[in-house]
């Protein structure tokens, strides 16, 4: 579903040079469910952010949906995050000015659909998520692990077949983190998505089929 | 997706009160200023009843002679122009006034100030004065001196309440005279013609004038098509020349002109300088929507640069940055044209209030469509003015950048 081959990240300033990620070779398959972990700037979320097609390698070839990336183009990069790729951040990102609603049909707003499908799609997203009785509330009326469902919500209206979560629970306390995994997984089992997730916490990673560690921007697992 | 924009727009606005309160204060501010502006400059040279043939007029509005250690400016005397205005091949009408004069007059024991003018009959042939009384006097009238007057209706009504007032006379500087008509009031910003009394040329006290070449006369010169009106020029321009001049060495500068060409030359333009001056007003006018667009463009960066993370969601989620910027122009343009509407709906109160008090007498300055459209348009080159560079800048923020907050 998602291949990386030989991928390197450089960031560069006018002065320093640093190597982010080097030497990645990274297979997912399809209907997987994968934990990327490691230390801080290990390069977790840069990886994360290649494989959503969010940032472009210096190096090496990224291949997603079984399609190799040619051209980075905007156009081209848009469309294929918006029909193969929803993501999960760990701050939410959700537009304090929408409601729960308005947020969830955001990657809607981006395809040819009508107004009213839209809705019938972002609100049966809010109901798998269980929050169909706040679809008309603003995120700051709702608790961190209220607003990450909603997130989730948004990141699956449009039925991607990827999901990238980024530390999806680093912001909650143990029992929202569960809740956030349990709805990940059944994501994963039920509907097959594939699921990426970053995450620190040994104990939401070891739900998840596999781990993948870096240390230093190399993978070491 | 536009129901979407509109709605994440007014929250928005809603949200930032402050901004959104000096964002609408500038547009409507400058709108106000740039519309009534128009609508004087409009009422002052645009083709309005009494002056419906501008676009093929003339006017001789200043003269200059000039020896070796001197020289006198000023209006046009009686001489000059009767040397030189009549019979001018390609002129249709040609008629000679007076500049207006105030004067007063006592009536019922109380003084009333006005302006009298002094003109030929064609006066009220070549300007479109709408009679609500009476008429204009005639050739006959003027050619025996005889002291007849035409009011405007603010004189009448201020002399005679809502009598008719022709046939009743009016007494000012030791004269009577008899008023045969009463007009319309002419705006006071349509110099040439305004006036609140007209009477006869020839009730001019005593014969000096005639021999003036330097007075207080004004002539305007209708052509019949606006393609004579060079060949009008260059046969003034010949006629003058040709005025015998009361000492040898001395030199006439005398023109015909338009009378944007005659305020042009008021500013120090040259006789070629209209369109250097028309560009320079219109640069100045530019320059005064650019310094709050330009402030605008600002408050905007630092708005949208708030907004840095709602645009890396939209990037994650499938946004092109084509996209963004149209969704960020429409939000500016959305605001500007609210801006725009305060700003006309401003406009409409001052032109009210000019209308309704003596700052310009008799003014009845309107907002036109034409006024209306340029209003709307000014609003709209604003919005996108101050919206598209910000909304472009912010659209090419790199998405994990934006998802920062944009640092």
């Amino acid at each position: 579903m998602i291949r990386l081959e030989n991928v390197e990240k450089v960031y560069q300033t006018d002065r320093i040079e640093t190597i982010a990620l080097s030497n990645i070779n990274l297979d997912v398959k399809e209907g997987d469910f994968l934990s990327i972990m490691g230390p801080s700037g290990s390069g977790k979320s840069t990886l994360l952010h290649l494989m959503g097609l969010l940032d472009v390698p210096n190096k090496g070839k990224i291949a997603v949906g079984g399609k190799q990336i040619v051209s980075y183009g905007d156009k081209h990069l848009a469309r294929i995050r918006n029909e193969e790729i929803g993501f999960v951040f760990q701050t939410f990102h959700l537009i304090p000015d929408l409601s729960v609603l308005d947020n969830v049909e955001i990657p809607l707003l981006y395809r040819d659909l009508k107004a009213a499908e839209r809705k019938r799609r972002a609100l049966a997203a809010i109901e798998r998520v269980g929050l169909s009785s706040r679809a008309h509330h603003f995120p700051t009326q709702l608790s961190g692990g209220q607003q990450q469902r909603v997130a989730i919500a948004r990141a699956i209206a449009g039925s991607p077949r990827i999901l990238l979560a980024d530390e999806p629970t680093g912001n909650l306390d143990s029992a929202m983190g569960d809740e956030i995994i349990a709805i990940l997984t059944e994501l994963n089992e039920k509907d097959g998505t594939t699921v990426v997730m970053v995450t620190h916490d040994a104990r939401q990673a070891s739900k998840t089929h596999r781990i993948v560690r870096l240390f230093d921007g190399r993978q070491v697992s | 997706m536009l129901a979407h924009t509109l709605k994440t727009a007014l929250k928005v606005f809603l949200r930032r009160k402050f901004f959104t309160g000096v964002n609408l204060f500038g547009t409507a501010l400058t709108l106000l200023v740039l519309v009534v502006a128009t609508a004087l400059l409009e009422h002052t040279i645009g083709p309005h009843a009494p002056e419906l043939n501008g676009d093929r007029s003339l006017g001789v509005f200043n003269a200059k002679l000039r020896g070796d250690h001197y020289a006198t400016n000023g209006p046009p005397g009686w001489k000059l122009l009767d040397l030189t205005v009549h019979g001018l091949p390609g002129a249709e009408r040609v008629s000679i006034h007076s500049g207006f004069a105030p004067v007063a007059t006592y009536q019922t024991g109380r003084k009333v100030d006005f302006y009298l003018k002094r003109t030929d009959a064609e006066f009220f042939r070549v300007f479109a004065l709408r009679f609500l009384e009476g008429g204009p006097f005639g050739e006959e009238e003027v050619k025996t001196g005889a002291r007849v007057a035409v009011l405007n209706a603010s004189t009448k009504s201020k002399l005679f309440g809502a009598d008719p007032a022709v046939g009743r006379t009016v007494e000012t500087d030791g004269q009577r005279f008899r008023v045969v008509g009463v007009v319309e009031d002419v705006p006071s910003l349509r110099l040439t013609v305004f006036s609140d009394v007209w009477v006869p040329v020839t009730t001019a006290r005593g014969d000096g004038y005639k021999q003036e070449l330097i007075g207080s006369f004004l002539a305007t010169i209708v052509g019949r098509t606006r393609a004579d009106l060079p060949g009008i020029r260059e046969e003034f321009r010949r006629r003058v020349a040709a005025v015998p001049l009361p000492k040898p060495g001395e030199r006439l500068e005398c023109a015909a002109e338009t009378y944007v060409e005659a305020v042009a030359r008021e500013f120090g333009f040259d006789e070629n300088g209209t369109l250097a001056m028309t560009a320079i007003a219109l640069a100045l006018a530019l320059l005064f929507m650019a310094l709050p667009a330009i402030n605008l463009v600002n408050l905007n960066v630092s708005r949208m640069l708030e907004r840095a993370s709602e645009i890396g969601v939209r990037k994650s989620f499938g946004a092109t940055s084509r996209r963004l910027v149209g969704q960020f122009v429409l939000e500016n343009v959305l605001l500007s044209l609210t801006g725009g509407m305060l700003g006309l709906l401003a406009s409409l109160a001052v032109l009210a209030v000019i209308n309704a008090n003596d700052f310009i007498p008799y003014a009845k300055v309107g907002l036109n469509l034409p006024v209306f459209a340029a209003g709307l348009g000014f609003a709209l080159v604003f919005g996108v003015l101050s919206g598209a560079y910000p909304a472009f800048h912010m659209s090419r923020l790199h998405p994990v950048t934006a998802l920062r907050g944009g640092n």
